[in-house]
């Protein structure tokens, strides 16, 4: 039988208490960040930490403003004319959006996956090489070490080792989607986004890219944008509820949906939407 | 939103409540048989129990459905967890009214022991219990089931109240004793309905609030 002490500790584990958030070790911390696109405001005041090596996963409505959001974390949107943001996002304690960051080594330490997989017109080890050679790696073994590493975290050497020269292409979409983490881990990224990583894959490879991240979180931060909740459920450790460019619920994966705290993120998780 | 899952969860439902309403019956009628004497109603509710048995089995099998096709989350997800913990205590009731006619049918054959004072009142408030506890189920009603919750402990005194009773008989004249302890059979299934009962309201406030309050104090569930 449970004592009453051992309920305490069950119901905060369900739901954890202030304290225990603020404990939590946030990699990437976001203040009052807001962003436009031209005169719209499209994100409003959007506050949360995000843990080192978790997953949390932004779930939303279409439009909720989840992919300018996890875009903004490299500043990926940067490239859009027009584009500005306000607030703050840190990663490790510093400012990406104050004027002394160099993108370019932003965006090596923040790797991102896109919906769609986009590898170069290229062999599967240059797709890999290629930003290690930018980088000015030229040492062939060393190369042909990292190549090797990237792609058994990614779980896709065993299937490719011995085609390594192969164009990118001839791979399945699978494939092509785990070459695309492949060639994010190669530049050794503290954080991994994905933006729907899965979502135009068939379930089986679906369910080998939820298996990866399950992997990755041990050594990456990783934020994932979902439209699957079932996938949401699945891969990740915490869960934020965007709509119309709030952040609506933002707690432990479990909690979002077992006992919500909000109506809306209720509405949302039970399909009871619109 | 009116989705198709909602009409499942209603269909689930009025499953469940026609089966509460079965076991209602066979508690109702298993005191009119006790208090009656009337061994062929006992027997009628001990050969009703397959149907209620039968029930318990629709109810799991539309559950575990609802489970696999719509993978519920939320009020909904709390909505399946109650019905699967419900469905097994009703059918335990159901099976405790039939152990009570059982009981009955032994007790009829032999001349009624004395007139009972502390068994009617706990098999009322028992039946009175899974009656509430029901209809929390079905309005969301965690302040109803908290008060069922309460009522437990009223019970438990009947319960024992009861077994003191029975105990004076056993005392005073030892061919007493087969019947007597029948009868305090009967008083513990009876209390053991209101513990089925008070395991469904903990479910209803579980579904309400998200709160589970099984093995916690009274006094600590405001």
């Amino acid at each position: 039988m449970l004592t009453a002490i051992d309920m305490e500790r069950f119901n905060a584990a369900l739901a954890p208490s202030a304290a225990a958030l603020e404990s939590m070790n946030a990699k990437i911390s976001v203040r009052d960040f807001d962003f436009f696109y031209g005169s719209a405001k499209v994100l409003h005041g959007i506050t949360l930490d995000i843990p080192d090596r978790q997953v949390t996963a932004l779930i939303g409505p279409s439009g909720c403003g989840k992919s300018t959001f996890i875009r903004s974390i490299n500043r990926m949107n940067d490239i859009i004319p027009n584009a500005r943001a306000k607030g703050t996002i840190s990663i490790d304690g510093r400012a990406i959006y104050s004027s002394d960051t160099d993108v370019v080594s932003l965006r090596r330490r923040v790797g991102m996956v896109f919906q769609k997989s986009n590898p170069f017109p290229k062999s599967i080890y240059d797709n890999i090489a290629y930003g290690l050679r930018i980088g000015g790696m030229r040492n062939r073994r060393e190369l042909n070490n990292v190549v090797e590493r990237s792609l058994i975290r990614a779980a896709l050497w065993d299937e490719v080792k011995d085609r390594l020269n192969e164009s990118a292409f001839a791979l399945s979409g699978g494939q092509q989607q785990r070459l695309c983490i492949a060639r994010a881990l190669a530049v050794d990224p503290e954080v991994l986004l994905m933006d729907e990583p899965a979502s135009a894959l068939d379930p089986i490879a679906t369910t080998k890219i939820e298996e990866l991240i399950w992997d990755l979180k041990v050594n990456y931060t990783i934020v994932i944008v979902t439209h699957n909740m079932q996938q949401a459920a699945r891969v990740s450790d915490r869960t934020a509820f965007f709509m119309l460019g709030r952040l609506v619920e933002y707690a432990d994966t479990k909690t979002i949906f077992m006992n919500p705290k909000e109506k809306m993120t209720e509405d949302y998780v039970t399909g009871r939407f619109g | 939103m009116q989705r198709h899952f909602d009409r499942d969860i209603e269909d689930l439902k009025d499953l469940l409540l026609r089966m509460g309403a079965m076991v209602e019956d066979a508690i109702t009628q298993s005191i009119r048989a006790l208090l009656e004497r009337d061994t062929p109603l006992a027997e009628e509710v001990i050969g009703n129990d397959s149907r209620i048995d039968q029930m318990e089995l629709e109810i799991d099998r539309l559950t575990l459905e609802l489970i696999a096709k719509m993978q519920p989350a939320a009020v909904d997800l709390r909505f399946v967890a109650a019905i699967m913990k419900i469905t097994p205590e009703l059918e335990r009731i159901a099976d405790l009214a039939q152990d009570v006619c059982e009981r009955v049918i032994e007790l009829n054959r032999e001349p009624p022991l004395k007139p009972m004072v502390a068994i009617p009142h706990l098999a009322q408030d028992a039946q009175t219990m899974v009656r509430q506890a029901l209809d929390a189920f079905v309005r969301g009603d965690a302040t109803l089931a908290r008060q069922v919750i309460k009522q437990d402990d009223v019970v438990d005194q009947q319960t024992e109240q009861s077994f003191r009773e029975l105990l004076t008989y056993m005392l005073e004249d030892p061919r007493n004793i087969s019947r007597a302890i029948r009868l305090t059979f009967i008083g513990k299934y009876f209390e053991r309905m209101a513990d089925g009962a008070t395991n469904i309201c903990e479910m209803v406030v579980y579904l309400v609030e998200g709160k589970m309050i099984k093995h916690t104090p009274v006094t600590q569930n405001p």
